[in-house]
């Protein structure tokens, strides 16, 4: 695939190996390549015993299979973790107080930084939400933010995810494997660990507990064992020491919620929902949920349980509104933005529309509503009658569609079947906030396991990485 | 402790027994459908092996002979029916996955890495591979579960709920183990002895590991009543009823709720007359219609955990 320059190498520079690597490629120097496979085997055996697998939607059910874990890490300077994080909280800060708005006095409308029918005609929005107060107004509570880097000190966001961003567990256990496989290494370096994520987020869950609740019961709600998250439902559920519960456990009882018990109904003040704003209350949004909570809305309503994240915190990860977060950061918080938003055209912008049809095998194009990298256009990888058939696809309707400029993401060196060869990465680190917005340091990092793809999403083949944020 | 939670644990227990009694009767016929003895009496064996576990219309409705190995293939293997030792284990696995909160680790991985060797052992048994190690190797991974479950699990109602699960189902196997072997030795009352009655009695002490117990109990010959007598009555016999209900009951009192109390009077029913009774009164009445009096009980029992704990907790 044609770049317009040689991606970035995280590992290595023009005048050699970066210094924050060194001691890495010198211990894989000395390393036989024979251990190295073994080492990848095991960590095979490992994932598949302790079950660290997900289910991929439309194969034959039951398939379950190995997220790919590659035992190259992505190393990360302490100096630029303090810039990344810096902006990223931020970010969620600004993020945060654009979603209080619009369910409330919507000034961001008045002042014109937004269309405001933007905001009232997505579908994202929930009218159901005008007017709600949540406990300490936080919607944000779990922010998982997708960063990838195009040169030094040059890193771009590329989605903010706000609803139920998952992958966390993975971040986790790629840590405890290189642990255990490479115990040598975390004695050369100064690691941060992230072990204590789990800590971190049952007090931040804790911490937004209705008004009055002293010792809040919190509950990890899952769409259930066939979801393709569910090893990290359970996980997250079981590190944090609370029930993982499914919809047909939970009811709504005089506007309060309880959980089914063998010893009868237990109040529950919190819910970490892992499932979707449209499927969490049959009564509220789709009739046809089976996985939700009937009444559970009503509940939320009237402030007996808090629902994290937030009910409608999707109209602030929406593609469609991606392009205004700097105007976010300026308007709430009067702070110029420390990260790059990805240069975005519009498409039901006309002059936008018009650049993009123009530029179409330069460009990304995104379905603003699409996750998981499905339905889209990489014009530079694609075919003359993929980009023809996409043209279609676009003039048909042309809101659906976000474009941006194909950006060169960075690229690690990872274990392929060749040997070590760079494949390209991004990272999604975890914003938790509550009395203060947080996060350990470090991250997922996503690696796109096939030569030259940019497709990070383990549902497209991506494999993983431990990120190591160095102290020092 | 959720209730569907609860009843997980309870059935991922319930499964596993039932896949390692499985393993113990396909073992023990199999070894027996090795003696020299009639096609007929093969038959025979592999007949009472549908009949306990009501399988008659599963099995002919796939096969028209009855072949040892067509047999062992659709107990073993046929996941296509709920009751073969793969379709036992899948259950496990799945109810352990949907509550691996709820376990320690060590048992999850235990648990999880059976089922994924279970498909090795399928393998290497399809290539004609040793069916015997097949079925020692389910025992033996049954025995791992339930070290593991006993040595790392808090003693909470996790861990009551498992171990309920796990004699409630044991006790219905003993009494249809011995009821079948019982019905199908003895159509007229007690037997008279010779080899192939000897090998067919030792054969009911091998399939729950009591042949030794028998031997260092009774130090004499092998005759039925003894059997069902190790096998129903005695407390220290650890797959017989007596002490099945005995440890049922312990933790069904240790979980015992606000609605369970009519569940738990049945269950002390029934632990207080296994206590009391006697093998000459069983065989009285005749042993076949006391062993089916039990094993509609022990459901009874099932039935009324279910209702107070696992369903009925849910009506608010």
């Amino acid at each position: 695939m044609a770049l317009s320059r040689p991606p970035y190498d995280e590992m290595n520079g023009s005048d050699g190996v970066r210094s924050h690597y060194r001691t890495f490629a010198q211990w894989l120097k000395k390393t036989p390549a024979e251990k190295l496979q073994r080492k990848r085997a095991e960590a095979d055996a490992l994932f598949h015993r302790v079950g660290i697998t997900f289910a991929v939607y439309g194969e034959a059910s039951g398939t379950e299979r190995l997220i790919p874990f590659d035992i190259v890490p992505r190393i990360v300077p302490a100096n630029e973790w303090q810039q990344l994080a810096a902006g990223l909280k931020q970010r969620v800060r600004a993020l945060n107080a654009f979603i209080k708005d619009i369910y409330h006095d919507q000034e961001i409308l008045k002042a014109g930084k937004v269309p405001a029918d933007e905001i009232l005609k997505n579908a994202q929005f929930r009218p159901e939400m005008i007017g709600v107060n949540v406990p300490n107004d936080i919607y944000t509570h779990i922010s998982g933010v997708d960063i990838v880097r195009a040169g030094a000190g040059e890193f771009y966001v590329l989605e903010d995810n706000l609803r139920v961003p998952s992958g966390v567990s993975y971040m986790i256990e790629d840590r405890k494997m290189m642990m255990r496989l490479f115990p040598e290494l975390f004695a050369q370096y100064a690691i941060a660990p992230v072990e204590h994520y789990p800590d971190l987020l049952l007090e931040n869950l804790r911490s937004v507990a209705p008004a009055g609740v002293n010792d809040p019961v919190v509950v990890v709600l899952t769409p259930g064992s066939y979801n393709s998250a569910y090893f990290e439902h359970a996980f997250l559920a079981q590190q944090m020491g609370v029930e993982l519960v499914e919809g047909a456990d939970l009811f709504v009882k005089d506007l309060y919620v309880y959980m089914r018990t063998t010893r009868g109904p237990q109040r529950v003040d919190v819910i970490y929902r892992r499932i979707d704003d449209d499927f969490l209350d049959p009564k509220a949004f789709r009739p046809d949920s089976q996985l939700g909570v009937p009444g559970l809305l009503e509940a939320y309503r009237a402030g007996h349980v808090n629902v994290t994240n937030a009910i409608g915190t999707g109209i602030a990860d929406d593609k469609s509104i991606y392009p205004y977060v700097p105007d976010m950061v300026r308007f709430y918080l009067g702070e110029e933005p420390l990260l790059n938003n990805v240069p975005t055209y519009v498409l039901r912008r006309k002059d936008d529309l018009k650049y993009t049809l123009d530029h179409l095998s330069e460009l990304v194009v995104k379905e603003v509503h699409g996750a998981g990298g499905y339905g889209m256009l990489i014009g530079p990888a694609a075919s003359k009658a993929e980009i023809e058939a996409f043209r279609a696809r676009i003039i048909a309707d042309p809101s659906k569609y976000i474009a941006q400029p194909t950006l060169s993401l960075s690229a690690c060196p990872t274990f392929v079947e060749q040997g070590i060869a760079p494949r390209h990465i991004d990272l999604r680190p975890f914003v938790l906030s509550g009395r203060e917005v947080t996060l350990v340091p470090g991250g997922l990092t996503r690696v796109a396991l096939t030569e030259g793809s940019l497709v990070v999403n383990s549902s497209q083949g991506g494999g993983t990485k431990d990120t190591w944020v160095l102290e020092r | 402790m959720l209730s569907s939670t609860a009843d997980k644990l309870f059935w991922m227990a319930r499964y596993a027994e039932r896949a390692e009694n499985l393993a113990r009767m396909l073992d023990v016929n199999y070894r027996m459908s090795l003696f020299p003895q009639g096609p007929q009496a093969v038959n025979q064996g592999w007949n009472a092996l549908l009949a306990i576990s009501d399988l008659m219309g599963e099995y002919h409705s796939r096969h028209q002979e009855i072949t040892p190995e067509k047999a062992l293939a659709f107990f073993a293997f046929d996941g296509s029916h709920p009751s073969s030792i793969m379709s036992c284990w899948r259950a496990v696995r799945q109810n352990a996955r949907a509550v691996r909160g709820a376990l320690t680790a060590e048992t999850w991985e235990t648990i999880n890495s059976t089922w994924l060797e279970l498909r090795t052992m399928q393998a290497s048994i399809s290539a004609g591979g040793e069916v015997s190690t097949f079925f020692e190797w389910v025992k033996y991974r049954s025995h791992l579960v339930r070290g593991v479950l006993r040595s790392t699990m808090l003693r909470d109602e996790a861990f009551h709920f498992t171990w309920l699960g796990t004699y409630l189902e044991r006790a219905d196997n003993t009494a249809r183990i011995l009821d079948v072997k019982y019905h199908m030795l003895l159509p007229g009352g007690e037997g008279v002895g010779g080899a192939v009655d000897y090998y067919q009695w030792s054969s009911v002490l091998n399939s729950v590991a009591a042949f030794e117990i028998y031997r260092k109990v009774y130090r004499d010959v092998i005759t039925p009543r003894r059997v069902a007598e190790l096998l129903i009555l005695r407390e220290d016999m650890p797959r017989s009823l007596r002490h099945c209900i005995r440890q049922a009951y312990f933790h069904l009192k240790e979980i015992r709720n606000h609605q369970s109390s009519e569940t738990e009077r049945r269950m002390g029913v029934l632990d207080a007359e296994l206590n009391f009774g006697r093998i000459e009164d069983i065989f009285e009445a005749g042993l076949h219609e006391y062993l089916m009096s039990c094993i509609e009980r022990v459901y009874d029992l099932g039935e009324g955990v279910s209702k107070d704990f696992l369903v009925a907790a849910a009506a608010a």
